[in-house]
């Protein structure tokens, strides 16, 4: 646990206060994820709590630990019994924590996770499948350091990559990164070594480092989390990159939707240039390089490089053509390296370990490790790095803990072993069959249960016909309509098309009116095969990645789920129960046994009566769902299952014709 | 996207708007390439991209009313039509969308009776939808006064709204 003791420096190794309370830190994790179930007001009762008992412990408020479904996290460091990890507090657990768990050997609360090691690994018995996969190399400071803190950086081995880079030449730099095998972490996985070369070979006087933070994919947040839990990595990355291909001038390109990280980024830079890692000769050599924060201004194309720097120079996002590469004239027509945030985060440590040892992780050709951001319906969601390889099952099972859906509860089922979990010792809903898992946003496919052994990788990936993207990976339950999937992915990219060529623009509008009348109970074969016909023709057609890897979930989902297609044209039913033309809802034939009224009081459709039942000589309560009235808005089904089970169901076909 | 017209009753904040709008532009850079932060500075002070801050950008820069336009509507982060009190902005992005985020959202039009993009009639709310905030692992999401609300339902909208209107009551 030495170097976790970062964040308290001196203090930590200092052993000969046992116990001493001054000797004790407490981290609350504060990042967006954190905040948005109340951190801020746990780190207040903690700080509150620490004033009143006078205790003298130091807080910090640090970044994301990458366990998001245990939020809010505090983390109580002491220098004899390491970290221990509190997950699903709110304010008053967290005064319960300072009171009581402060000093106690193995605290034994339901707020309990587990201990926390140097890499920021959570140690638990319930977490043991997940430690086998987990490698933590991008993530190794997130949720460990004060972002805000160059010291802690620092202190964890920062900015020696850079001073290690100073003394070597530009050349030798980039064939390290060349000998790694680093692969862009964008999405496309291009080696990043090669796209460094050409442009250090390209002339000019000036050059430029892009750092692609437009982290745009829906369900993708692993940019977040690293820019506000690790900002001086990425700010070393660029510098690296910087020094090699002889730029002098970088830009940080993050979405305005990430307010929380362009702060963490501004006041990064600050440090930096105040301790001499920026500006002028940077750490007192010849070198000078200075970088700057440009907020996006929200536009998913910007994610493609030439959209990204037509957007930086004040323009529509619109792409250019290539060739000529960014890398040979880019940004105002001058070279410019663009690298997204977690392939720059990856540079500090192929320096300062070695390119053997990225390229010892992994597999052939897709070397070190990959960060997913799981979400969806799976016990655990969170961020998650592994090695590139691992499959499927293993990051949906072993670290997403499996299928799980949060919201509702069925009595006299099993729950899932999932450690701790606060009050209500959440997760506790039974486990749901696993449909497909979405890979890649928008640009990506849907892979269903048979790939579940694919080792994920770039090249095994495109094989299946989804793509890495930037890691976001939403899983998908048995109550999950792959038609509406399809339609909710060509509706994203339809939108955010930049309307520069036809194919993209009318091509992608075309395919959405299929699905949308799919959607509806309405098409037929021709249809589908319309649809497969327009998809091959955008691919081929499209000017940009966009348009060429819009149709990709329409295509798999047609590849691996053409059942649940046809059921809705020819049957007129969704499988899946989400369709709402194709959709009705009704109380089970037992009715309902709580009379509790939650759902007639909040829905006109809904009315209740007394009934008398003759047998068992009593009155009894009787609900109905008129059909007509019904908008399919499913709160009957909401406010039904926060009481105790599921009196409401959906049928399909519909009753009514729609 | 039409720019939405304002009452004589509001010449004073017209008039506020002006000196504010002033204010950001005085001095700033010349440059096409500053377009993008100077109309992000013009959001975040007024609420909205006015349709005297696009002539007057048009003006500062040095290109025509319709190039500005052009780039501002291309990009999702800019408002044409002033905003109400509270901005309710509903995640539909991929994980919120599989836990049922277009529900909620549909409830928020129900409740609010307005579609995303459109402010309430009594200025109170205006509702929108964002690609994704990056919280997906506590999806359906929904941004209230940009705060960020985790695991909403249907069934909490109407608590919700209550909640915001008492708090506008308390403060009147």
């Amino acid at each position: 646990m030495t170097g976790v003791a970062m964040a308290q420096g001196d203090t930590m190794k200092d052993g000969a206060r046992p116990g001493g309370a001054s000797a004790v830190t407490i981290m609350v994790g504060t990042a967006t994820c954190g905040r948005s179930v109340g951190a801020l007001e746990v780190l207040q009762a903690i700080r509150e709590e620490i004033a009143c008992l006078q205790l003298g412990c130091t807080t910090y408020e640090v970044g994301c630990l990458g366990h998001c479904y245990a939020e809010p996290l505090v983390l109580v460091g002491n220098p004899r019994q390491g970290w221990n990890v509190f997950g699903y507090v709110d304010a008053v657990a967290a005064r319960c924590i300072v009171r009581d768990h402060l000093f106690e050997e193995a605290p034994k609360s339901e707020f309990f996770l587990g201990t926390l090691d140097d890499d920021g690994l959570l140690h638990s018995p319930s977490l043991e499948p997940r430690l086998r996969h987990e490698t933590r190399m991008i993530l190794r400071n997130c949720g460990l350091i004060d972002p805000l803190n160059i010291e802690h950086y620092i202190r964890r081995g920062g900015y020696n990559a850079l001073r290690a880079v100073l003394e070597m030449d530009g050349g030798d730099v980039i064939g390290m990164v060349e000998e790694s095998g680093l692969r862009g972490r964008g999405g496309a996985g291009f080696p990043v070594g090669r796209k460094w070369r050409l442009c250090r070979d390209a002339g000019g006087p000036v050059k430029y480092i892009v750092c692609n933070a437009d982290e745009g994919d829906p369900g993708a947040f692993i940019d977040r989390a690293l820019l506000e839990s690790d900002p001086h990595a990425v700010i070393e990355g660029m510098l690296v990159a910087g020094y090699a291909v002889g730029a002098a001038k970088g830009y940080i390109y993050v979405r305005a939707e990430y307010p929380l990280a362009v702060q963490c980024l501004n006041a990064a830079l600050e440090q930096a240039r105040a301790h001499g890692f920026l500006g002028r000769s940077v750490c007192r050599s010849a070198y000078s390089f200075d970088m700057e924060v440009f907020e996006a201004a929200g536009a998913f194309v910007c994610g493609e490089e030439t959209a990204l720097i037509a957007s930086l120079e004040g323009q529509r996002g619109i792409p250019r053509q290539r060739p000529p590469y960014p890398a040979e004239r880019g940004l105002f027509a001058a070279p410019t390296v663009i690298d997204n945030a977690k392939t720059l985060a990856y540079i500090r440590h192929i320096v300062t370990r070695g390119p053997a040892y990225f390229a010892s992780i992994g597999v052939e050709n897709n070397t070190g490790t990959a960060v997913f951001a799981l979400a969806g319906k799976v016990a655990r969601p969170g961020l998650v790095e592994v090695p590139m390889g691992a499959t499927l099952r293993e990051i949906i099972e072993d670290v997403g803990g499996g299928m799980v859906d949060l919201n509702f509860e069925k009595p006299g089922r099993a729950r899932p072993d999932v450690g701790n979990g606060g009050y209500f010792n959440r997760p506790k809903a039974p486990e749901l069959m696993f449909k497909a898992v979405q890979i890649g946003g928008p640009s990506g496919g849907c892979l269903p249960v048979s790939m579940l052994d694919l080792p994920v990788s770039f090249d095994s990936l495109a094989d299946a016909g989804a793509m890495m993207g930037s890691g976001g990976m939403v899983v998908m339950a048995e109550d999950d309509c792959m038609v509406e999937m399809a339609r909710y992915f060509l509706e994203f990219t339809q939108k955010e098309s930049c309307g520069a060529c036809t194919f993209c623009r009318v091509g992608t509008r075309c395919m959405l009116d299929i699905l949308d009348t799919f959607t509806h109970g309405l098409g037929t074969q021709d249809d589908l095969e319309r649809l497969a016909e327009l998809a091959a023709d955008i691919q081929e057609g499209s000017f940009c990645n966009l348009g060429a890897t819009a149709p990709n979930p329409v295509l798999t989902t047609i590849r691996y789920f053409e059942d649940e297609y046809r059921a809705h044209f020819d049957e007129k039913s969704c499988p899946a129960l989400v369709c709402k033309d194709l959709i009705s809802y009704e109380f089970v034939d037992v009715g309902c046994v709580s009379a509790c009224e939650s759902c007639s009081v909040i829905c006109d459709a809904i009315s209740s009566s007394m009934c008398w039942d003759g047998l068992a000589d009593r009155m009894y309560r009787t609900h109905e769902i008129d059909d007509e009235l019904c908008i399919r808005c499913s709160i009957c089904v909401d406010s039904c299952a926060g009481i105790n089970h599921r009196a409401v169901r959906k049928v399909t076909p519909a009753k009514r014709e729609s | 996207m039409g720019m939405q017209g304002r009452g004589c009753a509001c010449t004073q904040e017209l008039e506020a708007q002006k000196a504010e709008l002033e204010a950001i532009l005085d001095g700033a850079a010349c440059q096409h390439v500053e377009l993008l932060p100077l109309l992000q500075k013009v959001q975040s002070s007024l609420g909205y991209i006015p349709k005297e801050a696009i002539y007057r950008l048009a003006e500062q820069l040095g290109l025509s009313a319709m190039d500005v336009y052009g780039v501002a509507t291309f990009y999702n982060q800019f408002k044409f039509n002033k905003p109400g009190r509270h901005s309710i902005k509903v995640c539909t992005g991929t994980a919120c969308h599989v836990k049922g985020g277009g529900l909620v959202l549909d409830e928020w039009e129900k409740e609010l009776g307005i579609a995303p993009g459109e402010t309430t009639a009594d200025g109170g709310f205006d509702l929108d939808t964002v690609a994704c905030v990056g919280c997906c692992g506590l999806a359906p999401v929904v941004l209230v006064d940009n705060h960020v609300a985790g695991m909403m339902r249907s069934a909490d909208v109407e608590d919700c709204i209550r909640k915001l209107r008492y708090s506008d009551e308390q403060e009147a």
